[in-house]
């Protein structure tokens, strides 16, 4: 394993001092592991709390800011924040008027989000959750525990960021954010496996004329396996499952195409022109376009591609002043 | 009689089986998981050893074991232990010692509790898979002999952990990998194997 650590057991703490040296815009509560604004919101608005596993940055710290998220809880290397941090987030954040839950759909992410709101609920804070789940490669959603929340949470949570930031009350923003969420749909692919810094080897094997279609952000298996093929390929793997799950007809969307961490910018952008290629060729509109690493999966090659039906409400909101690291426009 | 001396054995039993296991643990969570069972457990049972000899009655062990596990797991072995040593501890009262069908019947009300937090069930290939069959022999044998109860409750552990080889996970992240996940071990089936290992070697 080379990676630019001084201990696997440091990787954590030694990276939020760093967000905390280079981002003015945040503060970090180190003994809670939180990531919130510098600038707190004011009084009497809904306040947005996400968080996860660690290795999917900018996703969910980097979000942190003007127009985003209030808070991010920090979790271990691909390990879901504890019940403990979840709650100190949400009281430190809460202004009175509630605080929405944004959580990808892992079973250990609902699990401890879900006791954490439940400490929050004792505490009379008013809690919603909204669980993302916009992954279509998890195809036996029965079977499983169903959908995983990927690249299209960045979305969700501009959306609704900037809803709340107008003063959208509590019930309205989760509802919003549950129908951003409803209209959104992600696919992923994966050329490399990742290493977990404390595992100290790659998580999974691909060979080298191989690549892995229907992956997640955690490096667990996808769908399939099969020869690499070319990038005109692999967007048309990633758009057709897409758009076969839901009707992006007729309506204007967001595209996203997103870098899992170690794919350059300039395979991004051949990814991108290909999609858009085959999104023009199916008559779907696309209004709004990001590229770029949002939603990584530590040091793993790949891309993924989210495609989020917006209404004019969505557009606009999407369109608001947002001012974090990782997304910022407007502002 | 159940004192706390042999609860704090038990703890410290646990982990260290955890700390000779991580890596073991970590291997078989790479497969089917993500890679991080071993090292989770271990930051938990870290934290949970010293707890549970610090505390003075076996219901203020096992809460704070469970405090540990929810707070320094994550992922979602922290919940899931951690609700399993809460409630059990919920069950039992201020006191230094209990009957063992008391400690059987506290861990019984730990393990469904568990499973309902988890919505699993057996046979899908997790956690519970060990912990059912294991509890249940450790019920079932209590009134014997504490020492036999807790080897027949390892046995049985043993054997569910053996078993969800062969499942098809429904249940965690491995459930994505559908029928790809048969051939592999779950590894919190394994590591609550361990639990009932510790018990059954500080019980002879």
């Amino acid at each position: 394993m080379k990676k630019l650590i001084n201990s696997p057991e440091r990787v954590i703490a030694d990276a939020l001092r760093g967000v905390e040296a280079a981002d003015e815009r945040v503060r970090v509560d180190h003994t809670n592991r939180v990531i919130l604004r510098a600038d707190p919101k004011a009084q009497g608005k809904v306040a947005l709390v996400s968080g996860g596993g660690s290795g999917h940055e900018p996703l969910h710290g980097g979000y942190v800011g003007h127009g985003m998220l209030d808070a991010a809880c920090v979790g271990e290397v691909f390990t879901s924040p504890t019940p403990d941090q979840i709650l100190a987030a949400t009281t430190e954040v809460d202004r009175g008027a509630g605080v929405l839950h944004i959580v990808k759909n892992y079973t250990g992410d609902v699990m401890n989000f879900e006791m954490g709101a439940e400490l929050a609920t004792d505490l009379g804070v008013d809690v919603r959750t909204v669980v993302i789940a916009d992954d279509v490669a998890v195809e036996d959603s029965t079977y499983t525990a169903g959908r995983r929340g990927v690249a299209g949470t960045v979305v969700v949570e501009k959306v609704v960021g900037a809803a709340a930031e107008e003063g959208m009350g509590l019930g309205e923003a989760a509802a919003l954010a549950q129908r951003v969420a409803d209209s959104t749909r992600s696919m992923g692919m994966a050329l490399t496996s990742c290493t977990v810094p404390a595992a100290g080897r790659p998580t999974f094997d691909l060979p080298e004329d191989e690549m892995e279609i229907g992956i997640g952000i955690h490096g667990e298996p996808g769908r399939h396996r099969e020869p690499l093929t070319d990038a005109a390929d692999v967007a048309r793997q990633l758009v057709e499952p897409i758009l076969a799950d839901l009707d992006f007809a007729d309506a204007d969307t967001i595209l996203l195409v997103n870098g899992m961490g170690a794919t350059p910018l300039i395979e991004l952008h051949i990814l991108f022109g290909e999609v858009m290629a085959l999104l023009e060729a199916a008559g779907v509109r696309v209004a709004r376009r990001l590229v770029g690493n949002y939603a990584t999966s530590l040091d793993m090659a790949g891309a993924s591609v989210t495609l989020a039906r917006a209404d004019a409400e969505i557009l606009r909101l999407f369109d608001a002043p947002v001012n974090t690291a990782g997304l910022r426009w407007g502002a | 009689m159940i004192t706390t001396a042999l609860v704090s054995a038990w703890i410290a039993r646990f982990g260290e089986i955890i700390e000779d296991r991580a890596d073991y643990l970590t291997k078989l969570d790479s497969p089917i998981g993500d890679a991080d069972h071993g090292a989770n457990m271990l930051r938990g049972m870290t934290a949970a050893v010293p707890a549970a000899e610090n505390a003075p009655t076996i219901d203020a062990q096992l809460k704070a074991v469970g405090m540990a596990m929810l707070s320094k797991v994550g992922g979602t072995s922290g919940p899931l232990y951690g609700t399993l040593f809460l409630k059990a501890a919920m069950t039992l009262g201020q006191r230094a010692e209990v009957a063992p069908s008391e400690f059987a019947a506290a861990l019984r009300t730990g393990a469904d509790a568990l499973a309902f937090r988890g919505k699993a069930e057996p046979g899908d290939k997790t956690m519970v898979d060990a912990l059912a069959p294991a509890v249940a022999a450790l019920e079932s044998h209590v009134a014997e002999d504490f020492a036999a109860a807790a080897e027949a409750a390892h046995r049985a552990a043993d054997e569910g952990r053996a078993a969800t080889t062969d499942m098809v996970a429904r249940k965690g992240r491995a459930s994505y990998l559908g029928e790809r996940s048969v051939g592999h071990t779950d590894p919190g089936a394994t590591s609550a194997t361990y639990l009932f290992q510790a018990l059954a070697e500080v019980s002879r």
